[in-house]
């Protein structure tokens, strides 16, 4: 036989784009919902992943707090939303890790053989450490405040401050999605963003001001976008001039989403 | 318009840049709905390959393969809604339980959630695993994951499934468990494609098998006419001493359609006239003095008609033991090449 009419059921055929965005949300969903029972099937993880950001507070506030020079004001204030923005940066090694692992594990193998949505699988991914993220920097708040962070701006803008951080780790869960995507292996996913995020996290206004750097250094480090970042989130949280700085985060934010997203999503559906 | 069949592929090719492996080389099949067919091969032959295309999980090189006339490639989404795959590796989570994972994939066949839930329950129930079923699987041991595999792929009840080795690492009675669930699956008018390096479970299930080697299939058809194409029937004889086994072995070569195969005191041949050929064995190994414990005639086993296409045997499955008591499992499978 050479030719197969192409007799579709008119019942297996998606019935318009609608219905296809309403499906894309389900999958997410699900996908979502999969990540975060998994989590809560190892509470002990949640607690050691919990224990790092924490410990991570108070050696700053109280180790490296009494070395660090040319802060002006409260160095915890200045710290918090360094720390903050530097979870966020290592938790993504998390969605790195993951994606690789499905790949290694085979349950992507079966995901593309059902009729979900394909880019409901990364979407799924990103949203569940959108909301592990949110989790986390409540955590660290709740320290922070304890340790004696205050707001010294009000609580709007405070909000404000940790909505871009969320925008700034989503964005990153994309691009170390993408990473465990081309690794496809969890070992090689761990080590291989580390050197990535090092750089970006400590050669950064996030723990010092950027003036103390080498001259060459301080080129990078004013203008990568963990400093705008966090420059964004200190004005918003400590005060000072806040549309510039807030404008250049949420521009690297989109920046980001609108580049590493579609790499991502490309990475995943490119036939084998 | 004649309806199309089940499953059909028309010169696959595939070949994978990470080692240059022509992994499939021009496969073409098709079979009707309703029905089971066996794809037989040794490792490498290119069988997962084929599977992973029909399920639309990998693009073919070169030629067409459609499932109820969806084409695998331009109608991918449609082509995912009409299968269940339970892959050679099983695809599961393992930070999920059981129930979980039924669940999940419930749900992301866009069954509503309350239905998904209701037929992860049937499901577990059906496999046995209701006791297991909240518990991770990281505590399930291989037999419990494949199982929860293969209810995976049964979860939205599609027409066409994708077996891939699906009783690798099974204990015998799930092995059996599995026969039956699958006879039932097909006889509710399901089509089944199954993979297997088993060849009593094609003989068994499949209605239909092909037999591929080196990505292209080398004969296809019922398990009973592969059988007969062999055109003979097996005769073994059981010698009381191994010293006599090459004598023997000459003595019998006469009778045989092909060489006789020799390994310690079994003599394994094929005779076009089971009975006569029997008879004759006895009575030249008699007139020499050969002393012979037993004789059996028997079918030939796909085992050997894969021997006969390939020019290499199957290189894994069950072992079988070569006893006298149970000559008629003996497949040649039990002994080394010749
Ligand atoms: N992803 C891949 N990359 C490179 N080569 C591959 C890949 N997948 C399969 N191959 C090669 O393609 C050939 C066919 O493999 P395939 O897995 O289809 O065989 P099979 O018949 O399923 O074997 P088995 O009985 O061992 O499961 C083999 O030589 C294999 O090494
Ligand atoms: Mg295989």
């Amino acid at each position: 036989m050479t030719t197969v009419p192409a007799d579709k059921n008119a019942a297996l055929q998606p019935s318009g784009r609608l219905e296809g965005i309403g499906w894309l949300v389900n999958d997410s969903l699900t996908i979502a919902w999969r990540y975060l029972a998994a989590m809560l099937r190892l509470p002990e993880s949640i607690l050691f992943s919990a224990i790092q950001p924490m410990l991570l507070v108070l050696m700053f506030r109280y180790v490296f707090g009494g070395a660090i020079r040319g802060v002006h004001g409260s160095y915890v204030n200045y710290l918090m939303p360094g720390i903050f923005v530097q979870t966020v940066a290592f938790g993504a090694v998390i969605s790195a890790v993951g994606v690789a692992e499905d790949i290694q594990k085979g349950i992507i193998e079966r995901f593309r053989a059902l009729p979900m949505a394909r880019s409901a699988v990364l979407a799924g991914r990103t949203l569940s450490d959108l909301t592990r993220n949110a989790c986390s920097i409540a955590l660290m708040a709740g320290l922070g405040f304890a340790v004696g962070f205050r707001i010294e701006t009000n609580v709007p803008a405070f909000l404000a401050g940790l909505g871009i951080l969320l925008f700034f780790s989503w964005a990153l869960s994309w691009g170390f999605s993408f990473i465990g995507l081309v690794v496809r292996n969890s070992e090689t996913a761990q080590v291989a963003t580390f050197p990535i995020l090092l750089p970006f996290t400590f050669a950064s206004s996030a723990f010092v001001p950027v003036q103390t750097m080498p001259g060459w250094l301080q080129a990078f480090a004013k203008y990568q976008p963990v400093s705008q970042v966090v420059n964004a989130c200190r004005a918003l949280m400590d005060g000072g001039p806040t549309s510039f700085h807030v404008l250049i985060a949420l521009a690297w934010c989109f920046g980001l989403v609108a580049v590493l997203a579609p790499l991502a999503v490309r990475r995943y559906r490119r036939p084998a | 318009m004649p309806d199309p069949p089940a499953i059909e592929a028309h010169d696959l090719t595939k070949r994978f840049a990470k080692g240059n492996v022509l992994a499939l080389d021009g496969l073409s099949f098709e079979t009707p709905p309703g029905t089971v067919l066996g794809v037989l091969g040794p490792n490498g032959a290119g069988k997962t390959t084929a599977v992973r295309i029909l399920c639309t999980v990998l693009v073919p090189d070169n030629g067409r393969a459609a499932i109820l006339g969806l084409d695998v490639v331009r109608d991918a989404v449609a082509v995912r809604r009409v299968i269940g795959l339970a892959g050679q590796n099983a695809a599961v989570d393992e930070n999920l339980s059981g129930r979980q994972n039924l669940q999940m994939v419930g749900r992301l066949s866009h069954m509503a959630r309350g239905q998904a839930k209701k037929r992860a329950e049937e499901l577990l129930e059906q496999f046995g695993l209701t006791n297991a079923a909240s518990r991770s699987l990281k505590t399930y041991s291989g037999g419990m994951r494949r199982r929860l595999d293969l209810a995976a792929a049964l979860v939205a009840q599609p027409p066409i499934l994708f077996f891939d080795e699906p009783t690798t690492g099974l204990d015998p009675q799930t092995r059996r468990d599995m026969w039956t669930w699958t006879e039932r699956l097909v006889a509710e008018g399901t089509t089944v494609l199954l993979t297997t390096q088993y060849l009593e479970e094609a003989d068994r299930l499949a209605d239909q098998v092909i037999v591929v080697d080196h990505g292209k299939v080398i004969a296809q058809g019922t398990p009973e006419s592969l059988k007969a194409d062999l055109g003979s029937t097996v005769l073994l004889v059981t010698l009381e001493n191994s010293e006599n086994a090459p004598r023997a072995a000459a003595l019998l070569g006469p009778l045989g359609t092909r060489a006789p195969i020799v390994e310690d005191t079994l003599v394994e041949m094929s005779v076009e006239n089971g009975p006569k050929a029997g008879s004759e064995a006895l009575r030249v190994l008699d007139a020499d003095g050969i002393t012979v414990l037993g004789l059996v005639l028997r079918e030939p086993s796909l085992d050997e008609v894969f021997l006969k296409l390939t020019g290499h045997r199957a290189d894994s499955g069950p072992p079988a033991v070569a006893t006298q008591a149970s000559a008629e499992s003996v497949g040649p499978r039990a002994r080394s090449a010749r």
